[in-house]
């Protein structure tokens, strides 16, 4: 059965008729046709759909959207400034052209702004272990390890 | 879904009515152009010909001043796009940012087959060169004439020609026509005799696009009235459906239509997450018939040598017996395995199809529109011309996954399911059973050395399954037709070539002889990335450094001992150079290993640098080098990131990657089960390329896969003593340090997801 709910992502506030088993990944790609968070695997194996949950990264594969209340989301969208200019990461990711096919992308952005905003100076070995749940099958690592590591050593 | 009413813009967004016509430029910043060919009623008639021969195939002057190129390649993650904008915006000598790539595209782009074989350089971009300089030649002719002034006297630059204090814009000059003339094969380049745009690291413009969330890939395409579908899969490859339960189906709410072809299963909802639980919720109520077909109780590597083959000699110098090796001073033998590997994208595949008004249209990212247009008008029994087919950049493939057979079963629904586009999905699940892997196979080699240390014979012997399954026109390739029942035969014969993919070592050997043995293999394959060459390269390149060690050589020193090519022995030196100021300590080690893609393409030479716990079977790799020669290089930045992407993506296939399978099916079927390399355990990369301005591009985008394992189990003996001569790498560690071979069968796979590495 379909349930009206609030959400608030991105700075808006949504109402959304779901069924409350639904995981936000749909919700977002779906309802608010956001293309930031990706299917990658369902089961938060690959962290391809990762989304901030008041500022803390989650597989939004696996989180429905009974769950979510007041809680803010964020997604690789409300990253950029209001006149499309980048985040530091997002920009950061650029300058290393730290992408191949770029699946991935949106989960290393989102986990690394995560990480730089409870740590904003990481090691490279706190870095590689916040990524850790992140699948790249293109093999982008060592360029998205420099990307991150050039913004905790400022 | 209701939005508060102050953004209302935002609401309309969320409906998908301005995400429906972006571009698929992949460099400039237009997603909200309308793109007139989403709609296949509306073809582009001036470029119908599409002959590779005309300039107006391959680029448009538009009226806005910027110039369209089409090339008939998918970009797959490896930067064409931004590739071919370079190497046109040199010869029309204008600024990068105004070139559109439209990607390939039936109808609209040449036919230019499959985007695979390291060839998108090669054949695409120096296609689109010529057409782009026959164009710019064109141009200053007719300006000659127009402006009565000698063609010598003008400049075309940024869409306009200038000279003797005048000017006029490119679209003007061709009076709203394009340019109805030949590509001229010996036309003068830029490239040559100025080379301001090709050779530099331009940005890719589409990550700007992927790191905001703008749409581009086939899986942010929404459409209005858009329905979703799921495939529910049977427990086996083919198993044959007997029995569904329809009245308990019908019981179930949301259920759009229930599509059953033969043995093929589908559910279509209108809510994305609605289709998935329909298909878990169909799936109790469907009886399959299948077989326990699979072999299981034997190692696999066995069991490949066992199968009855189509074999074959490749090569035998003359002169060649078996006393070559048998009567030499130092001779050696041993036999090498890589078992069966996923392409296992990130991204599952997808498609998009609908069928209205007797066509056919498919959104897709498949490597090749044009084949796969042939392989789905056999497989509908519908006319070519009714199939419009668009291709859309996906997760990265690396070859021939799941992408075509994705298609395909949308263009199925499409058929059941008419009016309505239909986006399907496929599942972590089905990518990781269903798609065509990377087949198994042995190698086995013997060789002979003389006394001074050289290589006198070389025998080698390669069973494998064949690559390159692709669909290619054919229907029968392609998974659904295997179970719709509409008489599809088995998946036909793939390419021969591709196992012996370098399986012929470049090194200057007086006598060889080299066979391959064909066999059917238990598992769907096709290509993967360097196809046989990964495993071909591994086997020779872990060989030269046993051989290396019976002459007592160095094994660089060994390797360019017996080359002759300045090319190759110039990527090894300076390899030589980089790693000879690394201090290895206690249970370190550093691996070299060399290959010319294709022995035609791209010089690659790689060393690894490891740790080894052979008591834990433990592997670390700390840090990898590349010496590439590519040619002449469009994009430097671009041919680093697809060597180190390659290296990478080899060292995961190699240190822990095999598919695993029961009786019935594949069994490793998520990431946990399938693990591959992660950011804890990726190395330091070092990239060094040789660039040649003067020489031809060579592809390069698979040169690394093979050479990049080499090094790895070459670094793995300096460090630990053990010659890992079967992949997986950590497999064979505990086997050899601390585990019994004969514990190790298919029923009992061991989950390397278990392993630390350590950095």
């Amino acid at each position: 059965m379909k349930e009206t709910f609030t959400i608030r992502v991105n700075g808006e506030k949504y109402r959304v008729k779901a069924d409350p088993e639904t995981p936000m990944l749909y919700i977002l790609r779906n309802d608010l046709s956001l293309n930031g968070p990706k299917f990658g695997c369902g089961l938060a194996q690959c962290g391809a759909c990762l989304i901030l949950l008041d500022g803390v990264a989650m597989p939004s594969c696996s989180y429905a959207i009974q769950h979510v209340g007041e809680t803010e989301i964020t997604t690789l969208e409300g990253l950029s400034g209001e006149e499309g200019s980048l985040h530091p990461v997002q920009q950061s990711f650029f300058e290393e052209q730290a992408a191949q096919c770029g699946y991935c992308t949106n989960g290393l952005v989102v986990a690394s702004v995560a990480l730089l905003h409870r740590n904003p100076h990481p090691t490279e070995k706190e870095i590689r272990a916040e990524l850790q749940r992140n699948i790249c099958r293109c093999g982008v690592h060592a360029r998205a390890i420099r990307a991150v590591k050039k913004l905790a050593d400022r | 879904m209701h939005k508060d009413q102050h953004s209302r813009r935002k609401f309309i967004q969320s409906l998908g009515m301005l995400t429906i016509g972006f571009s698929m430029s992949g460099v400039v910043s237009s997603r909200l152009r309308a793109d007139t060919t989403l709609d296949p009623s509306a073809p582009d008639t001036q470029n119908a010909r599409l002959d590779p021969k005309a300039i107006d195939s391959w680029l448009t002057i538009r009226e806005d001043g910027r110039v369209t190129i089409r090339t008939g390649k998918m970009e797959l993650g490896q930067g064409i796009t931004t590739a071919i904008a370079q190497v046109a915006a040199e010869e029309l000598n204008m600024d990068i940012a105004a070139i559109d790539v439209h990607l390939a595209e039936t109808e609209y782009t040449p036919n230019e087959g499959y985007t695979a074989g390291s060839m998108s350089i090669q054949s695409s971009a120096m296609s689109v060169r010529k057409a782009a300089a026959s164009a710019r030649e064109r141009l200053l002719d007719l300006a000659a004439q127009e402006l009565a002034l000698a063609k010598g006297s003008l400049e075309l630059q940024d869409g306009l020609v200038q000279g003797g204090g005048k000017s006029i814009s490119i679209y003007a000059l061709l009076k709203g026509k394009q340019f109805a003339a030949s590509i001229s094969s010996d036309v003068p380049l830029y490239a040559t005799s100025r080379r301001k745009i090709v050779g530099q690291s331009i940005a890719r413009m589409d990550i700007k696009h992927i790191l905001t969330g703008e749409p581009h890939f086939i899986h942010d395409l929404r459409f209005p009235e858009m329905v979703h579908a799921r495939i529910v899969r049977p427990p086996a490859h083919g198993a044959k459906l007997l029995a569904i339960d329809d009245r308990a189906i019908a019981q179930l709410p949301g259920l759009a239509k229930l599509v059953r072809v033969g043995s093929l299963v589908a559910v279509i909802a209108e809510d994305e997450y609605k289709s998935i639980t329909l298909s878990e919720a169909v799936a109790p109520h469907l009886t399959w018939k299948f077989e326990k077909a699979l072999p299981v109780g034997e190692l696999l590597r066995d069991h490949i040598r066992s199968l009855p083959t189509d074999s074959k000699t490749d090569k035998q110098s003359e002169g060649w017996s078996d006393q070559v090796i048998s009567d030499s001073v130092v001779r050696h033998q041993a036999s090498y395995f890589k078992p069966y590997i996923m392409h296992a994208a990130n991204g599952p595949s997808c498609a998009i199809a609908r069928y209205t008004d007797g066509k056919l249209s498919v959104w897709t990212h498949s490597q090749g529109v044009y084949p796969l247009r042939g392989a789905i008008a056999g497989l509908l029994g519908l006319k070519e011309e009714l199939i419009h087919i668009k291709g859309v950049p996906g997760a990265g493939c690396y070859g021939h996954n799941g992408a075509d057979d994705v298609a395909a079963e949308a263009a199925l629904l499409a058929m059941e399911f008419p009016d309505r586009h239909i986006r399907l999905q496929w599942m972590r699940e089905e990518e990781n059973a269903w798609e065509p892997y990377g087949t198994a196979m042995a190698m086995e080699l013997e060789a002979a050395l003389d006394r001074e240390g050289r290589i006198q014979g070389w025998k080698y012997d390669l069973w494998s399954d064949d690559h390159g399954v692709r669909p290619g026109g054919d229907a029968d390739n392609l998974l659904p037709a295997w179970y719709i029942e509409k008489g599809h035969g088995a998946a036909k014969s793939g390419f021969r070539g591709g196992a012996t993919r370098n399986a012929e070592p470049y090194y200057i050997i007086p006598h060889m002889h080299l066979r391959s043995h064909i066999f059917r293999g238990p598992l769907r394959r096709s290509s993967l990335r360097g196809l046989g060459a990964y495993a071909n390269v591994f086997a020779i390149e872990a060989f030269m450094d046993e051989l290396a060690e019976k002459a007592a050589a160095d094994p660089i020193e060994f390797r360019l001992n017996h080359l002759r090519d300045s090319r190759a022995t110039d990527c090894l030196r300076m390899l030589q150079r980089e790693v000879r100021k690394v201090n290895c300590h206690d249970g370190e080690g550093i691996g070299v290993a060399f290959a010319r893609y294709k022995n035609a393409a791209a010089y690659c030479a790689i060393a690894a640098h490891v740790s080894v716990d052979s008591r834990k079977g433990n592997v670390t790799v700390h840090k990898l080098w590349a010496v590439v020669d590519a040619g002449e290089v469009i994009n430097p930045d671009g041919l680093k990131n697809q060597i180190e992407g390659g290296m990478v993506q080899s060292i995961s296939w190699g240190l822990m990657e095999e598919v695993n399978f029961d009786d019935t099916h594949v069994t490793n079927l998520t990431w946990a089960s399938y693990p591959i390399l992660r950011f804890q355990e990726a190395p330091a990369i070092q990239i060094d390329i040789i660039d040649r301005p003067h020489e031809a591009p060579l592809g390069a985008g698979e040169a690394a896969q093979g050479p990049a394992t080499a090094a790895l189990v070459n670094a793995i003996y300096r460090a630990a003593g053990i010659r890992v001569r079967e992949l997986p790498i950590i497999k064979a560690l505990r086997v050899t340090g601390v585990g019994d071979r004969s514990s190790i069968s298919h029923e009992n796979p061991i989950n390397f997801g278990q392993f630390i590495f350590c950095i």
